[in-house]
């Protein structure tokens, strides 16, 4: 039996009733659209974050503090007031073959005032070293100097957002602007990031010395750091790196062998990690809601199959009294089926990369489409046919050519 | 001398309702290369249930049933259907050909489930056997724009597709008027001529004259066979 022919009778079967084809392909082309654009989106999400991660600083290691603790209160991280700058110049001192650079960093909460302007930010106090560590770009003006830390200058760089609500479109560098009652004067502003995939605005920050921070507007006297900034020189150096810097700081804190860290290590991969796993289970989560659709979508070919073959029981009772086998009808139906679902599940790839990027262009967000899932989808929706086709094909197959050819 | 047509003690029971229903009881015939037979009787005399078993449609309760020297009557349905398609032809009351399908696509499908053909050649034997049967510049219309002669004239270029010995016919005129009745027959007599082997089933007197051989059937027996020229009166029942 001729292969192209039964094609063409399922193509012609199919094409015979249009609106009643289309309409059993719906569920399979809105399972199939579904995944495809989700996945598209979801994907496009993950790689953002990513990216993001990456961008977070060149190999780097972050450690905080431990978490204080008041009874059975925890606070939150970097809380914890066991570390301190003379820690991070230790491990720059101590650990250079493994470290490129480190940077402390302080944070207090002040009230920016510019002339009849005000604003509620955090200051945060950092080393020259961290544009560096953190792939900061200056927009305008210049970073404050290692000098300039050294000497304890009150000079401080400004995010965008901070710069928009106390200069509005005014160049701040140059000019003067008070931390509480402290006059600092701005040297640059750091290139917009606009919000991370959290939602935090990343451009309402100032920066100043650490030093001059910790001198001027942190109140306490014990000059601890919320955290500390490392560049790795090489990320293969990992494990090594957080190795030794755990000694050298349980050393430093003067910890005996039976008492736990009072800090920890935070590198990007850790986060990556999480980022991975939650896509994983994302993936997880879409492939159960494309095998539900799936499933229905095959039901409904199912349904019109059972239909097909009883109004077609007298050109099935033909095609037996002529010399078409079993096995002939089977495969006839089976192929109807066949080219139904793989009709829908081409569109529905269709449709689903279309959608995507129509969501990608009007709410710009970033979009990546995997051919292979696509691929994928469209291979599994012609398995779903072929599933869902058989039983109706296999009670075609088994009728009875004179209950056929009879059949009023 | 093999006959074309063997059959020996063939019965049909159908069991449905509470009483089994004979519709063949105990039938022994043959039938010859070149015959043109007649199955006569009144509905329900079984006359149907026998041309779809001598038609391998259906199979017998018991009996044997030996068509071109092989024995047909326990096949599996794949083997029915290779035997319907190399050695049977049909040509039915309704004609049952495919909708919105051109006519010489209706011819050719035999051959489709045969394979023998090249395309060409497949297209080159359906459109000679369309002028055969009187309809050479109509293979590209569909039933629809056929009459009902026209229709069956295609169904029965379509049974001659693949070369068979034997045409098997129910009522092949019970849908036309008297015109293509005449016509219809006129053309199964020519190909008896041929020498093909026609079976053919009716109730219509005047039709049944066009055959050579008539078969009389009552209450699923054989009452009268006039064409005892070639084959030996069935065998007395012990």
């Amino acid at each position: 039996m001729n292969f192209m022919m039964i094609f063409k009778v399922a193509l012609l079967a199919i094409l015979r009733n249009k609106t009643r084809s289309l309409l059993t392909c719906l569920g399979i082309i809105v399972g199939i659209a579904a995944v495809i654009a989700v996945l598209a989106i979801g994907k496009g999400a993950q790689k953002m974050m990513v990216a993001e991660i990456s961008s977070m600083g060149n190999n780097l290691l972050m450690v905080f503090p431990e978490r204080r603790q008041q009874g059975a209160v925890h606070a939150g991280m970097g809380s914890g007031q066991t570390m301190t700058a003379e820690d991070a110049k230790a491990v720059k001192r101590e650990l250079g073959h493994l470290v490129q650079s480190v940077s402390p960093s302080v944070n207090v909460n002040v009230q920016m005032i510019r002339q009849d302007k005000n604003w509620m930010g955090r200051v945060t106090g950092v080393s020259s070293d961290m544009p560096e560590i953190r792939n900061w770009e200056v927009a305008e003006g210049r970073f404050f100097s290692e000098a300039e830390e050294r000497n304890c200058s009150r000079v401080c760089v400004l995010g965008a957002t901070v710069v928009a609500n106390l200069f509005g479109d005014e160049n701040p560098v140059g000019q003067s602007v008070r931390f509480g009652k402290m006059p600092f004067k701005v040297v640059g502003v750091l290139g917009s990031k606009g919000a991370n995939g959290w939602g935090q605005d990343q451009d309402d920050v100032v920066m100043a010395p650490y030093t001059t921070v910790g001198r001027v507007l942190q109140r306490s006297k014990f000059k601890s750091v919320n955290m500390m900034n490392l560049s790795l020189r090489s990320m293969d150096d990992l494990d090594e790196a957080k190795r030794e810097i755990t000694q050298l700081l349980r050393q430093r804190h003067h910890l005996a062998d039976y008492q736990d860290d009072d800090f920890e290590t935070r590198d990007t991969t850790e986060i990556m990690n999480t980022i991975g796993s939650v896509s994983g289970l994302m993936t997880v989560l879409l492939t159960a809601v494309a095998a539900i659709s799936l499933l229905v979508g095959g039901i409904g070919i199912m349904n019109i199959m059972l239909v097909s073959v009883t109004e077609r029981i007298k050109e099935i009772g033909l095609r037996m009294a002529i010399g078409a086998t079993p096995v002939n009808i089977l495969m006839q139906f089976i192929l109807e089926s066949i080219v139904l679902s793989t009709v829908g599940g081409a569109i529905g790839v269709v449709v689903g990369v279309g959608g995507a990027k129509l969501v990608g262009e009007i709410q710009h967000w970033p979009i990546l489409i995997e051919w292979t899932s696509a691929v994928g989808a469209f291979l599994f929706s012609s398995l779903v046919g072929m599933f869902f086709g058989f039983y109706p094909a296999y009670r075609a197959s088994r009728l009875n050519p004179i209950d056929c050819l009879r059949y009023e | 001398m093999e006959h074309l047509i063997e059959i020996k003690d063939m019965r049909k029971i159908y069991a449905a309702g509470e009483e089994p229903v004979n519709a063949l009881d105990g039938v022994s015939l043959t039938i010859d290369n070149g015959e043109f037979v007649a199955i006569m009787g009144a509905s329900g005399s079984g006359k149907s249930t026998m041309l779809n078993i001598l038609g391998c449609l259906d199979v017998p309760t018991s009996g044997s049933y030996k068509l071109d020297g092989i024995e047909v009557a326990a096949r599996s349905r794949t083997e029915l259907a290779h035997i319907r398609n190399r050695k049977l032809g049909f040509v039915f009351q309704n004609f049952n050909l495919l909708p919105r399908t051109s006519a010489i696509e209706n011819v050719e499908l035999p051959d489709f489930y045969l394979g023998r053909l090249s395309h060409a050649a497949r297209r080159r034997r359906a459109l000679e056997l369309l002028k055969r049967v009187g309809l050479g510049g109509r293979g590209t219309h569909t039933p629809a724009q056929l009459s009902g002669g026209q229709q069956q004239r295609v169904a029965i270029a379509r049974a001659l597709m693949n070369e068979p010995p034997v045409l098997f016919a129910d009522e092949p005129t019970g849908n036309l008027d008297t015109k293509s009745s005449i016509e219809i027959m006129n053309l199964f007599t020519e190909l008896s001529n041929e020498g093909i082997t026609i079976v053919m089933v009716t109730h219509e007197d005047d039709i049944a004259a066009y055959a050579k051989r008539h078969l009389v059937m009552r209450d699923g027996k054989l009452v009268k066979d006039d064409g005892a020229k070639s084959s030996a009166p069935a065998e007395a029942t012990p």
